[in-house]
């Protein structure tokens, strides 16, 4: 160890001493050049060791020319001159002989007097004050706690901040790939966060672009998920920025060929992202969107666009927000939505198409509130299985017995934080503080008096949530497999928990932010063209672009009668023939649908009336296939 | 100025001060007092130990030596010291000999070396010639004694012993390994035997303490007889004995060993250079030793902490009645004057209550409060009715101060007692000072000016300043080096700044002119600071020595010698009757300002020490160092209680609330530390026996400690202040590299 640390120091050969007396004239023997050389090295040393404490008082880490001259006018030495530079001296060898050198260039002194640019002086010395932890707290995200020294941008930041932005609203899709790829791993960009949040500020101008406000939607995206950035205050402008491509009738949606549809979804997308993620942050918010939302449904005067935008956003903030804002106005707006799609007339084609997708929303939002509420009930019944009674109470049973292949605990009914304790809360002066629950067959009633079979179709078909439910009484008719007494039935209870795997697999699942993945947001690769920001989204803009041209005439044909009449007016078998068309075309179940449409007066339907439906759904063949397009069905054409 | 003061010219000035000092004393007295500090001083000298008039002798005879005559009789007739008496104790240390005088001779070889401080190429002859018979009056103790190739026997022998006894023991005899080694190791070198001094130190450095590195990396570049002479370091380690703690019988089991071995060689040194102190009981575990040692010289002796010390904070001066009604108008607030009066009167009867471990009010004569110094105490008090209370719960906010475009040359940063000003000493030789409140920095008229002004206005001290120059901040030209310290006097009309040209200037703020120069350390002054009551200041620079000035005496008061390396950092008391002072030997010293005595040493850091608080209450102290680590000293019993590791690097900064409940560091790791000071005051259960052996077992409860770390970008923090109301402010550089 010691032998290293020797060989650590400097030292000088007497060849150089010889060399540098010989420059003076002086010839030395071989002694004593030895001997002056090991006491230079030496002298050496302890200029540098007293040099280190100059460097100390000095408060540096560095030690500079300085600090050795003064430790040797300290002790009586002649200090050194010309190595006062406070840049590194450039140190160079020379290959021949094992030379090395300080480059020292000559300066033509001339030039430099005569030189116009004089360099600029050096700036003032200046004290500068900020808060940096206040009552100690401070910032304790890593990169905020970092005050930024210096208040303006540095230069580089500013170069930064100028290409990412010029990146991704440009024209090159791979640049702004890039260039979003990089604003959601920077660690760096905390300074920069105010402007780029002011350029996302700018949707309000670009509302006729929705090619812009796409890129815009994207950057509020990577921002979000960047993990070294504390978004602080500056969340609720982006959430502004967002609910305006949520529920604004933008300028890009007076031409129907502009797919302001998918920027609406992307949006709310967006905006339940950020509420997953960011929770802490908006939980405040989340009253005032919920006032906004219905605002905006609750507004005849909107245009439709809105109205799907508002229904999008209520779906994307999860199906309690469903449940206390858009299903007690369901009735109301039901009317209006009503006389638009019952205009047949030409000039109205656009807006009944519109009225169409407006429709398709409700019902998506709606059926997934039953699936979710049902299931939340199940969850709820899963711990007292007492409670329920006969076959279904055994199935649950059964259901409870093989945990291999049960579901994991999905906190459905009470989301952990944050949002949906703000429903339950429900502060002062809002709309649903009266609110009570209706029970999920009262719901399902009033539902289905709606959306009638399409409802009803979808809700059963579907796989998993909805088998679990509530006990029935309901004996549906073709059911060959029938558990009279499911307790025995192996058969039937084995293909539970097949349904319920299927659940697993489906992306949308989600109802609690923390124990999942966000929404398939988080799947989405920025570059990636808009249209596919999600699997579910992939189908849906897929069908709807297509639809756009080709399908409308047809829709517009069958979608009327498609629609369940009115509750009172009358019986159901209207749909059962729409049912079976709709069900045509995409699975075998439509035997059994039909079979399910003569209803008894639904009010007086006892909730069992789903539950008996399971081992239908079991044999529904290819469930898998389906559940992609589960919840945007009614894109599917028809 | 001719390059620099030859040593015993130094030393003349410095002992003709002796003599003033008392002289001061008595007009300060006189002045402001009037009872009996001088005549106090003499009278303990006559009442002093042996071994201080041994010193007075040992310093009598250097003047002789040296033909001061008149500084002689100066120096006898102060220190009422008759002739005979003088000559019967010299001739009484001479006869002794080598066994007790080595004491004498010791310290007499010690002043000259602190004189001696100067260069080994020094250019007057005298000196060197005065230099020359010193050190071999040290070194002579290396002449040949044993062997030199049986250095390794007798080294590994021991150490061979000391690994096999009992481990309760090997703890405690391992301190030996260091100092044995390195004696032995210059003894081989003295002796001119290279090679094998070579050979040693390669065998055996490796055994040594992580701590004692940077002292080995010296001891290795040290090869010839030649380098020892200039070698500080390496003087103060002969000169000064090693002390080292050794339970009775662990010493016992040694002293056996080595009589049976008829190890003469390390006996011998233990005899001359090391310095054991026995204590009866329990010997110490490995890291109760680690904690304590580190210091150049070893432990401190136990007999050397065990002087009486007036930690207690002095009476508050009581404030007229007026108080309440300027409060009033001043505050224009909806009238409280009721629950204010009651507060005040509880405050005034806290501090009329006489603190047992007080100093006498006029211990040291202090000067007379002036009015504006009575209408800043008010200030004051009305300032901390509003203070924070701060606990591990409620944090102090922290603002940062931050110079920019300071180009790697701030050194020094003070804020005034009101945080009103901020002062910045800088590598370029410049003070800086700025405002840190809207009110700007003026000048006072020209004098001129100052005659056409009416002197019987009511607002006359608001006409003499002249609007013209106001600014946010004055620059105070005048250094020939670095700034290294910077003090701002309690009343804000002075600031003291000390630079690497060896002198303290003391600048006025008024003015924004340089008052005086204060000569007298001829090396780097590295730190000064103001008395809490102003008018004295204490200096310590690279000369190794502490002095203490009065603002209207060019020489120093008196002078705190006995560090082994410079003094690196200077603190008063917050009574005024103390300095503390940190040094790059790894002791933190405490001062009596009453006799110059030293009345406490703390051992524990491993590097120089560069910060050092005291807590407002006056019964502890912190110290950091370049180890990155904070110690706490209970000062009334002499003890380190507390450890407090996390920084990365050295602490340059450190600074109580201004209720003590925390204690916040700064560092050049670009962070701000907040410990909970008062648990780790609480925390130590003080026993009669730890307090009489100073054997304390220290816990390591860094962490628990640990309040906060805060970080800034790439800022080292180098002066941490809280306000009157418990907001910390720091300050520090801007690096941007």
């Amino acid at each position: 160890m010691t032998e290293r640390e020797e060989r650590r120091f400097v030292e000088v050969p007497r060849e150089s001493i010889k060399l540098m007396a010989e420059n003076t004239g002086v010839e030395l023997s071989e002694e004593v050049a030895a001997l002056l050389a090991e006491d230079v090295c030496y002298r050496l040393r302890e200029a540098t060791q007293n040099s280190s404490q100059f460097m100390r008082h000095a408060k540096r880490k560095k030690l500079s020319v300085e600090d050795f001259n003064r430790a040797l006018r300290c002790s009586n030495t002649e200090s050194i001159c010309g190595y006062g530079a406070q840049d590194a001296l450039p140190f160079r060898p020379l290959k021949e002989c094992e030379l090395f050198f300080v480059e020292d260039r000559e300066i033509n002194l001339v030039e430099l007097a005569l030189a116009t640019n004089i360099p600029k002086g050096c700036a003032e010395t200046m004290v500068r004050v900020h808060v940096s932890y206040l009552d100690g707290k401070g910032n304790l995200e890593p990169q905020a706690t970092v005050p930024t020294a210096v208040q303006s941008l540095s230069d580089d930041l500013l170069k930064y901040y100028q290409q990412v932005t010029r990146a991704i609203l440009g024209e090159d899709p791979h640049l702004m790939k890039v260039a979003l790829l990089d604003l959601q791993y920077n660690s760096k960009i905390a300074a920069l966060l105010p402007y780029f949040v002011y350029v996302i500020s700018g949707v309000k101008s670009v509302s006729h672009d929705l090619d812009q406000l796409n890129r815009l939607l994207h950057m509020v995206k990577s921002l979000v998920q960047n993990p070294y950035l504390y978004l602080g205050s500056y969340v609720r402008s982006l959430v502004s920025s967002v609910m305006y491509c949520i529920l604004e009738p933008l300028a890009a949606s007076i031409n129907p060929l502009n797919d302001h549809w998918t920027l609406r979804d992307y949006a709310a997308l967006l905006l339940s992202h950020i509420f997953w993620t960011h929770g802490d942050l908006v939980s405040g918010l989340y009253h005032q969107i919920l006032l906004s939302l219905q605002k905006v449904l609750s507004d005849p005067v909107r245009p439709l666009c809105s109205h799907y935008g508002a229904v999008v956003g209520l779906h994307a903030l999860g199906w309690k927000a469903v449940e206390r804002v858009l299903y007690p106005h369901l009735p109301a707006y039901w009317a209006n939505l009503q006389a638009v799609l019952d205009d047949y007339s030409v000039s109205n084609a656009q807006v009944k198409a519109d009225g169409h997708k407006v429709y398709g929303a409700i019902l998506v939002a709606v059926e997934r509130l039953l699936k979710m509420k049902a299931h939340s009930l199940t969850i709820a019944a899963g711990g007292g299985s007492a409670a329920l009674e006969g076959s279904v109470a055994r199935t649950v049973g059964f259901r409870e017995s093989s945990p291999g292949l049960s579901p994991p605990p999905e906190p459905i009914s009470e989301p952990p934080l944050g949002i949906a304790s703000h429903l339950h809360a429900g502060g002062a002066g809002c709309p649903w503080e009266d609110w009570t629950p209706v029970s999920l067959p009262a719901m399902y009633c009033e539902l289905y008096s709606f959306f009638g079979d399409s409802l009803a179709m979808r809700f059963s078909t579907d796989p998993p949530q909805v088998g679990i439910p509530t006990a029935s009484s309901c004996q549906p008719i073709h059911n060959k497999k029938e558990p009279a007494s499911g307790a025995t039935n192996l058969e039937s209870t084995r293909k539970m928990p097949q349904l319920t795997a299927n659940m697993n697999i489906s992306p949308r699942q989600d109802e609690s932010p923390h124990t999942e993945q966000p929404p398939s947001l988080a799947a989405t690769a920025p570059g990636r063209s808009f249209a596919r920001s999600s699997s579910s989204s992939v189908s849906r803009s897929r069908s709807s672009s297509s639809q756009a041209g080709r399908s409308t005439s047809q829709s517009r044909e069958v979608f009327p009668k498609a629609r369940f009449p009115p509750p009172q007016a009358g019986p159901p078998a209207f749909t059962f023939i729409i049912g079976g068309r709709q069900m045509g075309r995409r699975c075998q179940g439509r035997r059994f649908q039909t079979s399910f449409i003569p209803t008894p007066p639904l009010t007086s339907l006892p909730p069992r009336v789903y539950a008996h439906k399971l081992p239908v759904i079991g044999r529904v063949s290819k469930p898998v296939r389906r559940w992609t397009a589960s919840y945007y069905s009614l894109y599917l054409p028809f | 100025m001719a390059a620099v003061q030859d040593g015993p010219m130094e030393l003349d000035t410095e002992k003709e001060t002796k003599p003033e000092i008392l002289s001061d004393g008595s007009a300060n007295l006189s002045g402001n007092a009037g009872s009996g500090v001088l005549s106090s001083s003499p009278h303990a000298a006559g009442a002093q130990k042996p071994e201080d008039q041994q010193t007075l002798i040992a310093v009598l005879q250097f003047l002789r030596r040296n033909k001061l005559t008149e500084s002689v009789d100066i120096l006898k007739r102060e220190a009422g010291l008759s002739d005979d008496q003088e000559n019967s104790k010299a001739t009484d240390t001479g006869g002794k000999g080598d066994g007790d005088a080595g004491d004498a001779n010791a310290l007499l070889s010690r002043v000259s070396i602190t004189s001696a401080t100067a260069p080994q190429s020094a250019p007057l002859p005298l000196k060197s010639g005065d230099d020359q018979p010193d050190v071999r009056v040290v070194l002579s103790a290396y002449s040949q004694q044993g062997e030199p190739p049986l250095y390794k026997v007798y080294y590994s022998d021991l150490k061979k012993f000391i690994e096999s006894v009992l481990d309760c023991h090997r703890a405690e005899l391992s301190q030996l390994f260091y100092p044995l080694f390195v004696h032995m190791y210059l003894e081989l070198v003295y002796n001119n035997n290279e090679s094998e001094a070579r050979a040693f130190f390669d065998k055996f450095s490796g055994d040594q303490e992580c701590y004692y590195q940077d002292d080995l990396r010296v001891l290795c570049g040290l090869t010839k007889k030649e380098h020892m002479k200039g070698n500080e370091t390496l003087l103060d380690f002969r000169t000064s004995r090693f002390v080292l703690r050794i339970s009775r019988d662990s010493y016992q089991l040694l002293k056996r060993h080595l009589q049976e071995r008829q190890n003469n060689q390390i006996w011998n040194i233990i005899q001359e250079h090391l310095y054991i102190d026995i204590f009866d009981g329990m010997p110490r575990s490995k890291s109760q030793i680690d904690s304590m040692s580190g210091s150049l010289a070893g432990e401190a002796k136990r007999e050397v902490n065990k002087v009486k010390v007036y930690y207690g904070l002095l009476k508050e001066p009581e404030i007229e009645v007026p108080l309440d009604d300027e409060d009033d108008e001043a505050e224009n607030e909806e009238g409280k004057p009721k629950k204010k009066k009651a507060k005040k009167d509880s405050l005034g009867s806290k501090s009329k209550k006489q603190d047992p471990n007080a100093p006498q009010q006029n211990r040291i004569p202090l000067p007379e409060l002036k009015d504006s110094d009575k209408l800043d105490k008010i200030m004051y008090m009305k300032e901390s009715t509003k203070r924070i209370r701060l606990s591990p719960e409620n944090l102090p906010s922290i603002c940062f101060y931050t110079f920019l475009n300071a180009y790697q040359g701030l050194t020094a940063v003070d804020f005034t007692d009101d945080s009103s000003l901020l002062a910045g000493g800088f590598s370029d030789s410049t003070v800086r000072v700025w405002s840190v409140t809207p009110k700007k920095l003026r000048k006072v008229k020209s004098a001129a000016e100052l005659n056409l002004i009416d002197k019987e206005s009511d607002d006359v001290l608001e006409r003499i300043m002249d609007e013209k120059t106001a600014s946010e901040s004055k620059v105070l030209y005048g250094h020939g080096g670095p700034v290294y310290g910077v003090s701002f006097s309690p009343d804000r009309n002075y600031l003291l700044s000390s630079s690497e040209d060896g002198t303290v200037r003391l600048w006025s703020l008024q003015t924004f002119t340089c008052l005086v120069g204060y000569k007298g350390h001829n090396y780097p002054v590295w730190d000064t600071q103001f008395s809490p009551f102003g008018y004295y200041f204490v200096s310590g620079g690279h000369d190794r020595v502490a002095r203490l000035w009065a603002t209207d005496h060019y020489q120093p008061l008196r002078i705190f010698a006995g560090h082994l390396a410079d003094v690196t950092c200077t603190r008063f008391h917050p009574n005024a009757n103390y300095v503390a002072t940190g040094s790059s030997d790894r002791t933190v010293r405490l001062w009596d300002v009453l006799n110059g005595n030293c009345v406490r040493i703390f051992t524990g850091h491993k590097g120089p020490i560069h910060s050092l608080a005291f807590s407002p209450n006056g019964k502890f102290l912190a110290s950091g160092a370049t180890d990155g680590r904070v110690l706490l000293w209970d000062i009334g019993h002499g003890l380190m209680i507390g450890e407090l590791k996390g920084h990365t690097d050295t602490i340059y900064s450190l600074r109580f609330s201004r209720d003590g409940e925390i204690l916040a560091s700064g560092s050049m790791d670009n962070t701000v530390r907040l410990w909970d000071a008062m648990k780790a005051f609480d925390d130590i259960e003080m026993d009669d026996f730890t307090a009489a052996t100073g054997h304390i077992h220290l816990y390591d409860n860094s962490q628990e400690l640990l309040l906060g770390s805060y970080n800034s970008k790439s800022t080292s923090v180098i002066h941490l202040h809280f306000t009157r109301r418990n907001l910390l402010l720091a300050a520090g550089m801007y690096n941007s590299q």
